[in-house]
């Protein structure tokens, strides 16, 4: 049921210069589900995400977010649906120039007019739901660990409650252990906020914690989208060997886009 | 034919480059004068431009007085001139060498600055958290550095011209035997308002230009390390081209009818 639809993508199309990057892609997410979109490197993933975010213009498609075209809107409308998103970078993405507190209060000071001391307030509290104590709270980011700087890039995207949650490789990057951490606080956060959520992958591990959908994308296109219970039984030749790590198969290294 | 697809590559990209610029122009000119101002970002780029070069374009504006005042000395004895030295180094210094010194010394130390540090947040996506933190990156980054640039030079190269006629006064008095008063009496009787004044128009200018290349190659810089610092460099290199041809350019207007 379309109504069901918090976010549409309809024959999304993106190109860079001659490369065609994303070639119609469809996908949709329900509210409060989640969904992991996996795929090989260059596949389209954070294009895909970009496109959503309004950081790409796609050429030709639809994107609808709570049943309203985001293609072509004003920047006072895009900033107002800006607003009721959050993000968790690949790298964490954190403003070197402010300070840790600074950084998950960022959203809440300059995109929602919180006052700077009650958002410190707030960012304390996101910085403990993810595990992190209040002094860390006066540090740089540069004087975090990788997986600390996940953790208040996760904060900072929970910290005003967002409808919308997306996550870029959320695990790229970190040991193991840290990486199952970042998962659990990401569903227990979700959770917490009731938040629609994409999260871009490559790591099944991380894709069969968070997932209640998974889509899987190749060469710009989604292949195969199901329940995250079904991927074992996608029937989908690309799908079985992604999941298994296999390099035989229907996908080779040389056709992947860049 | 080769040579002329690769004039035709040339012609093509030095249109785009222009065009790319041009808009840059526009939404960063649109976001400085559009509300809301960040007032304490504007106050922390002064500092960075006007404070934090003070040394530098101190020591650059009192050797050029130095040699300035031993340059006319030397060329004016040819023809028995040498008392017009003081009002010609006091002259030149607040009308030319004033503000292009202090342009070119702030270009190599703010604008490769303002370049690297916004090539940095492009490429570790900083910008595009910005973005999704409902944040423009234009009123946020650019707009603060370009009022701050131009609020500061003209105050800069005032500090300047005091500096370079004081390394002018010091060399004349002690090695070319000019007596202190009459030196500081040639050098004030001869200035007009006019010369200071434009030496600070032209500063605004160039604060302007310095400013501008830096966020403009910063923001749009790509490939990493190497990327970030080829921002770098063109940010200096075009800056201190640009500031050259507007001195002219401003020169040829503001003194034509003098």
């Amino acid at each position: 049921m379309s109504e069901d639809r918090h976010i549409e993508l309809t024959d999304v199309h993106k190109r860079f210069g001659t490369k065609n990057v994303l070639n119609g892609v469809n996908l949709h997410v329900e509210r409060q589900k989640s969904l992991v979109v996996i795929g090989g490197s260059g596949s389209g993933k954070s294009v895909t995400l970009k496109c959503i975010l309004g950081l790409v213009t796609p050429e030709q498609g639809s994107i609808k977010i709570n049943g309203q075209e985001t293609l072509g809107i004003s920047s006072g409308a895009r900033d107002e649906v800006l607003s009721k998103m959050g993000m968790l970078f690949q790298g964490a993405a954190l403003f070197d120039s402010l300070l840790v507190w600074e950084n998950v209060a960022f959203g809440l000071i300059q995109g929602h007019n919180v006052a700077r001391d009650k958002a410190k307030d707030i960012a304390f509290e996101k910085l403990a739901q993810v595990g992190l104590g209040s002094e860390i709270a006066e540090l740089s980011p540069a004087e975090l660990s990788g997986g600390m700087q996940k953790r208040v890039g996760l904060a900072r995207a929970i910290a005003t409650d967002p409808e919308i949650i997306f996550f870029d490789e959320p695990t790229t990057g970190l040991d193991p252990i840290m990486g199952d951490i970042i998962n659990d606080l990401i569903v227990d956060c979700v959770k917490q906020v009731g938040a629609t959520t994409i999260t871009i992958t490559h790591d099944m591990a991380s894709a069969r914690k968070i997932a209640d959908k998974i889509a899987m994308i190749y060469e710009g296109e989604i292949i195969w989208h199901g329940d995250a219970a079904d991927v074992d039984e996608s029937g989908s030749a690309h799908v079985e060997q992604f999941i298994h790590g296999s390099d035989e198969g229907p996908i080779q290294t040389e056709s992947v886009i860049l | 034919m080769n040579f002329l697809a690769f004039i035709g590559r040339l012609v093509l990209s030095l249109f785009a480059e222009v065009g790319r610029l041009s808009v840059f122009l526009k939404d960063a000119v649109v976001h400085t004068v559009a509300p809301p101002m960040y007032f304490r970002l504007i106050f922390e780029q002064m500092v960075k431009i006007g404070y934090n070069s003070l040394p530098v374009v101190g020591l650059t504006a009192f050797f050029t007085g130095g040699a300035l005042v031993l340059q006319i000395y030397v060329g004016g004895s040819r023809f028995n001139a040498e008392s017009t030295a003081p009002s010609i180094v006091a002259l030149g210094i607040t009308r030319e060498l004033g503000p292009v010194l202090a342009g070119l010394m702030v270009a190599g130390r703010v604008g490769a600055a303002i370049a690297a540090e916004l090539g940095t947040m492009r490429v570790t996506e900083q910008i595009d958290a910005l973005t999704t933190l409902a944040t423009n990156p234009f009123k946020y980054l650019v707009a603060p550095r370009l009022v701050a640039a131009v609020l500061t030079l003209p105050l800069l190269v005032l500090v300047a011209d005091t500096i370079g006629v004081m390394g002018g006064f010091i060399v004349g008095t002690r090695s070319l035997g000019f007596n202190e008063g009459s030196y500081i009496i040639n050098t004030v009787d001869f200035i007009e308002f006019d010369d200071v004044f434009s030496g600070l128009v032209k500063a605004a200018v160039f604060g302007f230009i310095i400013a501008l290349m830096g966020c403009y190659h910063g923001y749009y810089s790509q490939g990493g390390a190497q990327g970030v610092g080829r921002a770098t460099t063109n940010a200096v290199v075009t800056a201190s081209i640009l500031i050259l041809a507007a001195n002219y350019i401003l020169t040829s207007l503001l003194f034509t009818n003098i």
